[in-house]
C-alpha cells in the first residue's frame, strides 16, 4: 500500500487531449477568477457576505449560481453527445467509448443532481421564507451546510475530469456493471461519493424547509393561505425526506460491495442486482417529482401574477399537488416493465402511472382558467410559462404512453424515452427555472433582466427544444436505443443530424441568456426596480424592498387571506393610506458561520481520500469534520442584534417608496 | 440515401402517424416498430396507437384552448372582459377532475387488458414453439438451439410463421434483448431466466440489439435476425451442424472474455449449458482484465 492509495500520475489523462484541454481551461478560468477577486480586494466581502452567510437569500443565490454553472457544464456534455452521434454512422466518431460513456454518465448526473436540484432548491431558499413572511429558515446554519455539501459533490464530479475518470455506467449505477468486477476504475467511486455527500446536503434541506413551512409562518398565514409555491416546496421537501434516505442506503450498499467485498448486488454469492433497480427507482421516481412540483409552483405564481388574477381553483391545486406527491411513490416499477414481472404487476403499476396524469391535468386546466378573464402581460416569465403549458402536455402524454406496459415493451430505453424525459424536464423544470429566475431576479438584485434578450433566449430554447427532441422521438420509433457510441443503421442519420442542429439552436438560447445577464448588469440603472414590486405581485416577497434587507420584514406581516400582499395594496388604495407602522424593535438575527464551508472542505477531503483509498487522509478529514461540529455546537453567541433605529430607517425608506407607488405620494 | 431524402420519407410517416393512417407501412421506414413483422409487435403497436389517440383527443383541444385563451385575454385586447375575482367554480372543478379521470379510466382498461394479453411470458398459440436459449455476453449474443443442438453468435435465424419461445439469461451484466420489428423487449439478467414469445410472419432480415447499456462495447452488441421459410431454416441448421467447433465448457470460457465479434456458429452445444449459466454453475463474465483506472480500448474493435 502506498502513501497515496490508488492515486498515481497515470490518473491524469496526459495522453487524451479533450479532457486535458477542458480541464486546463476550467483551471485557468478558476485561477483567473481567484486572482481577480484577490487583486480587487473582494475576498473579505465574499467571505463575510457570501461564503459564511447563513442568510437564506444569499444561500439561495449561491445555489442558483452553482446550478447555472453546472447547467452549462452539462450542456457542453450534451453538445458533445449529440455531435458524436451525428458523426458516428459507420464510424467511431471523435469520442471513443470510454470517453463517450463518461460523458453521458456525467451529463445525467450533473443535470439532475447538480444543475436542476440546486436551481430548484436555490429558488426555494430565496423565495419560501419571503413568501411565508418570516426572517429566515428554521435552521440557518444547517442551510449553509446543505449548500456547501452540494457544492462539494459538484466539485468532486469536476475533479474527476482531471484526476482519474468519471463513472462510465450511466447516471444511475446499475449493478452488476457498476460492481468492482466490471467497473474496476475510480469512476463509479467518484459518482458514489459525490452523490452521497450532496445527497446528505439535500436531505438536510428537506428537513429544514419542512420545519420552516410547518412551524414558522407569519401570523395569520394558515396552510390554506400559503402561496402555491410554498405548497409545492412543502410537497417536494416531504418527498426529499422520504426518498433521499433510500438513495443513501442503496448507494451505501453498492459502496460496501465495492469497498468491503459485500454481495448485495453482485453476480456472485447470492447478490441480487434486480433489488438495486427497485431501490434506486424508489428514490428515482419521486426525485423527478421533487424537481417538477416546485416547478409547477413557479408557474402558478407567474401565471397568476401576469394574468393579474388570483390562481384559479387554489384548493384544487393543493389537492392535486399532494395527490401527485403521494402517488409518485407508487409507480417506480414502470422503469422496468420489461423485466417481465407479469401481467398483474405491470398493469397495476401502469395504471398508477397514468393516475399521476390526473393531478397534472387538473393543474393544467386550472392554469388555463387562471388566464381566462385575466389581463395577460407577455413578459419573459409568462412566455416561459406558456411555452411550458403547450409543450409539457405532450411530454406528459408520451410519459403515459411509456407507462402502458405493451407500449413500453417497444419503447423501453429507446431514444423515445430520452426524448420523453428531456421533454418533461427541460420544458418543465428548466423552463420553470428560467421563468423563476427572470421573475425573482429584480427582488434579489434590485434590477430587472433585459426583456429583449430574455425573449430571444426563450424563442431559441422553445424552437431548439422541438428541433432537438422531436427527432429523438422518431428515432425511438425507428428502434434506436439510448447510449449508442456508434451505429450502422442509415435511416437514423438524418434525424441525428437534425437533432444536432437543434442542439445548436439551444446553444444560441444559452448565449442569449448569458448576454442578457451581461446587458442587464450594464444597464442596471435603467432597469432599476425602485418599488420592490416590479410585476404588480400578489404574495409577500413583493412587500419587501429589492433587494430585501437581511431581516426581510421589519414587522412580521399579519396575513388575512390568500393573497397577502395584494390585499395590503388593495386596502391601501381604498383607504388612501398605508397601514400604520407599529413601533420598531431590536431584531435578533443569526450570526454568520463558516461551519458550512469548513464542513464542505473536510467533506471534499474525505470524499477524495475514499475515492483513491488514501486512508490516512480520510481519517484526518473525519477528525477535522468532527472538530468543526464541536466548535459549532459549543459556540457562545449564535445571534447578533440589529438596532430598532436601523430597522426603522430601512423600513421607512421602503414605506416611502410604497406610498409613492401606490398612492402617488399623498401623505398618509 | 441522401439525408434529405430520408427526412422527406420520415416526414411522410410522421404525417401518417398524426392522421392514424398506419395500416400500410411506408417504404423507407422498414425498421420501424410501427411496421411490425409479427403478431407480438402488431399487438404492442395497436396498444401504442390506441393509447396515443385516446390521449390526443384531449391533448390537442387543450393546447389549442391554452393558446386561444392566452391570446384573447392579452392585456392589450380591450374587448376581452377582465374578471379579476373569478377564482373558483365548483362546476368547472368537477369537469376539470373528471376529464382526466375518465381518460385514465379508459386508458386503464387498455393497460389492464394489454398487459395481460401481451405478457412476454405468455405462449402465442398452442402450436409447438421453436425453443431458443439466449445468453447475453460481453459484448455479443449467444443463441442456443437446444432442439437442434447448434449455437450461433450474433446471428439469429428463425423459421417464418413458427412461434418462438426464448429463454434468456446473462453471463455478466444486464442487457435487454430487442428485435424492434418483432415486438416486446425483455431483460437478460445474470442468475435469472426470463422468457419471451415472439413470431416472425414475414421473411426478412430484422435488426436486433441490446437495449440496456452494458459497458464500453455496448454499441457493437447488435445482431441480425433472419426469418426464413421452414425449408431454408432446416438447411441453415444442417449447414451449421457441418462446420465450426463445439460449444463446450472450454469454448464458453473464451466467450466470457470481453470482446466483440462477427457472427459465427457452433456445430454442437454441451448439454445443459444454458441452465448451467442461468443457475450460476459457471463463472460470470470476466470483466476488464486490468485494474488501471485509465480508459481501456475495447478488445476486438477494428479487427
Amino acid at each position: 500500500m502506498t502513501l497515496f492509495g490508488k492515486l498515481t500520475w497515470s490518473a491524469i489523462p496526459f495522453n487524451q487531449p479533450i479532457p486535458l484541454i477542458a480541464a486546463a481551461i476550467v483551471m485557468v478560468v478558476i485561477l483567473g477568477v481567484l486572482v481577480w477577486v484577490t487583486v480587487k480586494g473582494w475576498v473579505p466581502y465574499l467571505w463575510k457576505e457570501w461564503i459564511t452567510s447563513v442568510d437564506h437569500k444569499h444561500i439561495g443565490i449561491m445555489y442558483c449560481l452553482l446550478g447555472l454553472v453546472m447547467l452549462m457544464r452539462g450542456f457542453i456534455d450534451a453538445v458533445m453527445m449529440r455531435s458524436q452521434q451525428a458523426l458516428a454512422f459507420h464510424s467511431e466518431g471523435y469520442l471513443p467509448p470510454e470517453h463517450y460513456d463518461q460523458i453521458f454518465s456525467a451529463h445525467g448526473t450533473i443535470m439532475i443532481l447538480f444543475a436542476a436540484m440546486p436551481l430548484i432548491i436555490g429558488l426555494m431558499n430565496f423565495v419560501v421564507p419571503l413568501q411565508l413572511g418570516v426572517r429566515d429558515v428554521a435552521f440557518p446554519t444547517l442551510n449553509s451546510v446543505s449548500f456547501w455539501l452540494t457544492a462539494t459533490g459538484a466539485l468532486l464530479v469536476n475533479v474527476s475530469l482531471v484526476v482519474g475518470e468519471f463513472s462510465r455506467v450511466g447516471w444511475l449505477p446499475f449493478p452488476p456493471l457498476s460492481e468492482l468486477r466490471y467497473s474496476p476504475g475510480v469512476g463509479v467511486d467518484y459518482y458514489l461519493w459525490a452523490v452521497q455527500i450532496s445527497g446528505i446536503g439535500t436531505l438536510l434541506t428537506g428537513i429544514n424547509f419542512v420545519t420552516t413551512i410547518l412551524k414558522t409562518r407569519a401570523p395569520g398565514m394558515t396552510y390554506l393561505r400559503m402561496p402555491m409555491f410554498c405548497w409545492t416546496a412543502l410537497a417536494a421537501c416531504l418527498l426529499i425526506i422520504a426518498a433521499f434516505p433510500v438513495l443513501t442506503a442503496t448507494l451505501a450498499m453498492l459502496t460496501l460491495d465495492r469497498y468491503l467485498g459485500f454481495h448485495f448486488f453482485t453476480n456472485e454469492a447470492g447478490g441480487n442486482a434486480m433489488m438495486f433497480m427497485n431501490l434506486i427507482w424508489a428514490w428515482g421516481h419521486p426525485e423527478v417529482y421533487i424537481l417538477i412540483l416546485p416547478s409547477f409552483g413557479i408557474f402558478s405564481e407567474v401565471i397568476s401574477t401576469f394574468s393579474a388574477k388570483p390562481l384559479f381553483g387554489y384548493r384544487s391545486m393543493v389537492i392535486a399537488t399532494l395527490f401527485i406527491c403521494l402517488v409518485s411513490f407508487c409507480v417506480w416499477l414502470h422503469h422496468f416493465f420489461t423485466m417481465g414481472a407479469g401481467g398483474d404487476v405491470n398493469a397495476v403499476f401502469g395504471i398508477a402511472t397514468s393516475i399521476i396524469a390526473v393531478g397534472t391535468g387538473v393543474k393544467m386546466y386550472n392554469w388555463l382558467f387562471t388566464m381566462y378573464g385575466g389581463r395577460i402581460r407577455f413578459a419573459t416569465p409568462m412566455l416561459w410559462s406558456l411555452g411550458f403549458m403547450v409543450t409539457f402536455i405532450t411530454g406528459g402524454m408520451t410519459g403515459v404512453l411509456l407507462g402502458v406496459p405493451p407500449a413500453d415493451f417497444l419503447l423501453h430505453n429507446s431514444m423515445f424515452l430520452v426524448a420523453h424525459f428531456h421533454h418533461v424536464i427541460m420544458a418543465g423544470v428548466i423552463f420553470a427555472v428560467m421563468a423563476g429566475i427572470t421573475y425573482w431576479f429584480p427582488k434579489a438584485f434590485g434590477f430587472r433582466l433585459d426583456e429583449g434578450w430574455g425573449q430571444a433566449a426563450f424563442w431559441f430554447a422553445f424552437v431548439g427544444f422541438y428541433v432537438t427532441f422531436v427527432p429523438l422521438y422518431i428515432l425511438g420509433f425507428l428502434g434506436m436505443t439510448r447510449r449508442l457510441q456508434h451505429y450502422d443503421v442509415p435511416e437514423w442519420t438524418p434525424w441525428l443530424l437534425l437533432s444536432a442542429l437543434g442542439t445548436f439552436i439551444l446553444l444560441c438560447g444559452a448565449v442569449c441568456q448569458i448576454v442578457q445577464l451581461a446587458v442587464s448588469i450594464r444597464r442596471r440603472d435603467a432597469l432599476r426596480d425602485v418599488t420592490g414590486d416590479p410585476w404588480d405581485g400578489r404574495s409577500l416577497e413583493w412587500a419587501t424592498p429589492s433587494p430585501p434587507p437581511t431581516f426581510n420584514f421589519a414587522h412580521l406581516p399579519h396575513v388575512e387571506n390568500l393573497e397577502a400582499y395584494w390585499n395590503v395594496k388593495q386596502r391601501a388604495r381604498e383607504e388612501l393610506r398605508l397601514d400604520r407602522a407599529a413601533p420598531y424593535e431590536d431584531l435578533e438575527m443569526p450570526r454568520n458561520s463558516p461551519t458550512g464551508f469548513v464542513c464542505a472542505f473536510f467533506a471534499t477531503i474525505i470524499g477524495f481520500a475514499l475515492i483513491w483509498h488514501i486512508w490516512w487522509l480520510m481519517i484526518l478529514g473525519l477528525i477535522g469534520a468532527y472538530a468543526t461540529f464541536v466548535v459549532f455546537a459549543w459556540r457562545d453567541v449564535p445571534e447578533y442584534v440589529i438596532s430598532a433605529e436601523e430597522v426603522a430607517r430601512i423600513d421607512s425608506a421602503n414605506r416611502a417608496v410604497r406610498q409613492e407607488a401606490l398612492l402617488g405620494g399623498q401623505p398618509s | 440515401m441522401a439525408p434529405w431524402r430520408g427526412i422527406a420519407d420520415h416526414c411522410r410517416l410522421t404525417t401518417a402517424i398524426v392522421f392514424g393512417a398506419l395500416a400500410v407501412p411506408e417504404p423507407g421506414f422498414a425498421d420501424s416498430i410501427l411496421a411490425p413483422a409479427g403478431p407480438v409487435g402488431a399487438g404492442d403497436r395497436i396498444i401504442l396507437l390506441d393509447a396515443t389517440f385516446i390521449m390526443l383527443a384531449i391533448v390537442i383541444p387543450t393546447i389549442l384552448a391554452t393558446l386561444a385563451v392566452a391570446w384573447w385575454y392579452r392585456a392589450s385586447n380591450t374587448r376581452a372582459a377582465y374578471r379579476p375575482d373569478w377564482t373558483f367554480s365548483g362546476r368547472i372543478e368537477l369537469i376539470v377532475w373528471s376529464i382526466p379521470t375518465l381518460v385514465i379510466f379508459f386508458l386503464g382498461g387498455v393497460t389492464w387488458i394489454g398487459s395481460h394479453r401481451l405478457d412476454p411470458f405468455q405462449p402465442l398459440s398452442s402450436a409447438k414453439p421453436l425453443e431458443i436459449e439466449v445468453v447475453a455476453l460481453d459484448w455479443k449474443w449467444l443463441f442456443i438451439y437446444p432442439q437442434q443442438n447448434v449455437a450461433s453468435i450474433n446471428k439469429l435465424v428463425v423459421p417464418v410463421g413458427t412461434p418462438l419461445h426464448f429463454r434468456l439469461t446473462s453471463a455478466s451484466v444486464f442487457n435487454v434483448f430487442f428485435i424492434p420489428r418483432l415486438g416486446s423487449e425483455i431483460y437478460a439478467m445474470n442468475g435469472m431466466t426470463s422468457q419471451l414469445n415472439l413470431q416472425a410472419d414475414k421473411p426478412g432480415n430484422y435488426f436486433g440489439l441490446s437495449a440496456h447499456f452494458s459497458g464500453d462495447g455496448f454499441s457493437n452488441m447488435h445482431f441480425s435476425t433472419i426469418a426464413v421459410p421452414q425449408a431454408q431454416f432446416a438447411q441453415w441448421i444442417a449447414q451449421a451442424r457441418g462446420q465450426g467447433s463445439v460449444l463446450d465448457n472450454a469454448a464458453y470460457r473464451i466467450l466470457l472474455r470481453q470482446s466483440v465479434t462477427a457472427p459465427y456458429t457452433y456445430r454442437g452445444v454441451q448439454r445443459g449449458l444454458f441452465d448451467a449459466v442461468a443457475m450460476q454453475k459457471l463463472p460470470p463474465g470476466e470483466g476488464p482484465s486490468a485494474d488501471s483506472g485509465a480508459p481501456r480500448p475495447i478488445p476486438g474493435v477494428g479487427q
